[in-house]
């Protein structure tokens, strides 16, 4: 565990939350939007929130990337799943999101074959092992996991594995922040920057938001010590009068990100003119598809796919809640029509979600707010 | 023309045969096996019997008749196993299905003494496997000395179960004066742990072989009776006890809090995990607090006996790194709540649904 537990010293995680005690004092309220779910998880977990001042607000962003899939692409994945002689491979969280009429698991329970893997590869690995059946990856994330989705549909191409196939849900990140930072209404203070993306595409996409926005950013890692560092940043830099793009995890982020990671996806993937995003509506530029090199491996070219835009609940407000325009329990149906075991929007679903991470780790704060310690 | 004497010869040569104990040739079960004829009866006397008869099930009645000594009160639990893999690092089905009944009954105080077990086996299980999982009920019930007083076995078509499915039923006897429960947990007692948690669920999962991680992981499986008397013996006003198998510690803490309406406090850093086991939740985005424990136990006891508890515990080999890992409240009832190191609190709530692992 070395390489973990340093970054959760109570040593040094106790002097950064007097750093951001004294850098909030005397400043107005900030609101900080952390992008990544990994944050929010983290932030949960750890018991973040209840360590910061009351004038510091952490603001959960649409960086969960089983949140953000429409439900009309589940439909279409249990579809795909539901075909004689497929078995649909994806990670574990997608089992329970909510489609319009079923989940995935339910599909399972029904006698679709859907299994579990943790890697793209897995998938493939089967497909090679049973080449009676045609497996569907499905990929969904941002550019995080896309890489290994491109060597897996490279892999594939290699092998002449002709009974596989990708049913590509993945997402980028930026346009995603921007569109927050259009709305109307805005109002955030700056960004905690997501850190494993951020691995992959390093930190100068995000300049614009530092230039055009006036806003600061810190790319931050994913122990408390991490987010907390990128909190301090954050802080330090509105009190100092800078907006810059800051790099807390420079133990694993490059300015530049991988290039090599980079180079693949440009050739497995184009980006597609539009993509729906949950609660988002459609972004323009947002999403990748497989490029016409790999047809072959594309799950939307060899199947018939139903492609029905299904649109989100009324009483759901994961948009807003992505938006950081409201908190999780001020939706209308947070924890009472919608909770993790009954989940109305794709934020009750993944731990990783505003709304479950709020569900399943941070009611306890509002019930009773524990004094924030500066010792 | 055969003589009389040549035909009575014959006709005992078949009484002869008749009362020949039946010998199992097979290799694999068959539905054959579970007709209740002359095969099912060699595969009891083979494997089952064989493994572990005594003079209860020997007599093959169709129920066991166990003497009560007067006092005493009767403990009843049961449970079934359907692990996969059956078999392992640190354990087996065979193993799990004597220990995880062995400890229900230890956890409400009871002393075990008796056991059923009940197989399903799915046609076409090899023999030589059946043998090795029963062997190793065998040897799990002699370390605990527990009787298997009476069994039941059971053949359905291949595909209709996975292989074999064990239920046990355990009967234990526990004192009249013995009060366990709930009910006697007050604000301000402390709750123990017998020592890590998060081995069980973390080697079934990696022994499953689809995660390709490899870790020096073991099933804790074991019998927690000597600590549980141990305990009793040394802090008979101990409150509660329970074992925390599927759900983890979190699921247990959280049925305490709900019983006993009142709140649990957990310290993280207090929590005794290993560290591959710590290591492999963290990449699979698992909290051991959620993973599954089949050789521990979590009790809570009054703050002023903590020290002779732990003391008692710890001489115990299952028990030996026995720690003090929360204590109970009334600030938050029906509230499990963990606090970490740097001053930070989060609710542990119940799971929902089974554990699966994030994205990233």
């Amino acid at each position: 565990m070395k390489f973990v537990t340093e970054f959760r010293d109570p040593v040094a995680a106790r002097a950064l939350i007097a750093e951001i005690g004294s850098l909030a004092d005397g400043q107005p309220p900030r609101k900080f939007m952390e992008v990544c779910g990994g944050h929010t998880h983290a932030i949960y977990r750890h018991g973040i929130e209840t360590l910061l001042p009351e004038s510091v607000e952490m603001v959960h962003g649409p960086g969960c990337p089983v949140c953000v899939i429409p439900m009309g692409r589940i439909d279409d994945a249990i579809a795909l799943a539901s075909i004689d002689g497929v078995t649909m491979c994806c990670f574990g969280d997608m089992m329970r999101v909510p489609g319009g009429k079923s989940t995935l698991l339910e599909a399972k329970a029904n006698g679709a074959d859907v299994r579990v893997v943790y890697s793209p590869l897995d998938a493939l690995a089967i497909a090679e092992r049973e080449p009676g059946r045609e497996v569907i990856f499905l990929a969904v994330g941002f550019e995080t996991t896309a890489p290994s989705t491109a060597v897996t549909a490279m892999q594939a191409r290699e092998r002449g594995v002709s009974n596989f196939s990708i049913f590509c849900n993945h997402v980028t990140i930026v346009p995603p922040v921007k569109a927050i930072l259009d709305s109307p209404g805005m109002s955030l203070d700056g960004f905690l920057g997501p850190g494993h993306v951020s691995t992959v595409i390093g930190t100068r996409p995000y300049e614009f938001v530092a230039r055009d926005y006036g806003l600061p950013l810190v790319t931050a890692g994913f122990e408390p010590v991490d987010i907390l560092q990128g909190v301090a940043m954050l802080l330090r830099q509105l009190a100092d009068g800078r907006c810059e793009v800051e790099n807390q995890y420079k133990r694993v982020v490059r300015d530049a990100g991988n290039t090599a990671a980079l180079e693949i996806l440009g050739q497995v993937f184009s980006i597609r003119p539009h993509f729906e995003w949950r609660g988002l509506g459609f972004i323009a530029q947002s999403a990748l598809a497989l490029n016409d090199q790999f047809a072959a491996w594309d799950a939307e070219q060899r199947f018939e796919i139903p492609g029905v835009r299904v649109a989100d609940p009324k009483a759901c407000q994961c948009g807003e809640v992505l938006k950081g325009a409201i908190r999780p329990w001020e939706c209308k149906v947070f924890g009472s029509a919608c909770t993790p075991e009954t989940p109305i929007g794709t934020c009750m679903v993944s731990s990783e979600g505003a709304c479950a991470a709020y569900f399943n780790y941070g009611r306890f704060r509002a019930r009773t707010r524990i004094p924030v310690t500066s010792a | 023309m055969t003589t009389q004497d040549e035909r009575d010869q014959v006709l005992e040569r078949i009484e002869q045969w008749k009362l020949r104990p039946s010998r199992l040739t097979d290799d694999v079960i068959t539905m054959a096996h579970g007709a209740g004829g002359k095969a099912s009866q060699s595969l009891t006397e083979a494997v089952f019997k064989a493994a572990y008869g005594g003079p209860q099930l020997d007599r093959l009645d169709d129920g066991a008749v166990l003497d009560i000594p007067s006092g005493s009160r009767v403990v009843v639990t049961t449970d079934a196993f359907v692990v996969t893999p059956r078999r392992f690092p640190g354990g087996s089905l065979g193993d799990l299905a004597v220990n995880g009944t062995v400890n229900d009954l230890a956890v409400m105080g009871a002393t075990p003494k008796w056991l059923t077990v009940s197989a399903v086996l799915e046609e076409g299980l090899p023999i030589d496997e059946l043998r090795d999982i029963v062997g190793d009920v065998a040897s799990a019930a002699g370390a605990v000395g527990v009787e298997i007083v009476a069994g039941d076995t059971k053949v359905v078509e291949r595909g209709a179960a996975d292989g074999c499915y064990l239920t046990t039923t355990g009967v234990g006897l526990v004192a009249a004066e013995q009060r366990l429960g709930a009910e006697h947990v007050e604000p301000g007692d402390v709750v123990l742990v017998s020592g890590t948690i998060g081995d069980h669920g973390m080697a079934v999962m990696l022994a499953r072989g689809d995660l390709a991680l490899e870790a020096d992981i073991s099933s804790d499986t074991a019998p927690i009776h000597s600590a549980t008397a141990a305990l009793l013996d040394a802090v008979p006003s101990t409150r509660w006890m329970r074992d925390p198998t599927r759900g983890g510690l979190a699921s247990a803490c959280n049925e305490l809090s709900v019983a006993a309406s009142l709140g649990v406090s957990l310290f993280e850093d207090a929590l005794p995990v290993k560290p591959p086991v710590s290591g492999a939740c963290e990449l699979l985005g698992l909290d051991p607090l959620y993973v599954a424990n089949e050789g521990k136990f979590v009790a809570v006891v009054p703050a002023d006996t903590v020290d002779v508890a732990l003391d008692a515990l710890r001489s115990t080999p299952v028990a030996a790194e026995a720690v003090a890992v929360g204590e109970i409240n009334d600030e938050h009832p029906g509230m499990v709540v963990a606090h970490t190191p740097f001053g930070g609190s989060r609710i542990v709530d119940m799971l929902v649904g089974a554990p699966l692992p994030r994205i990233c």
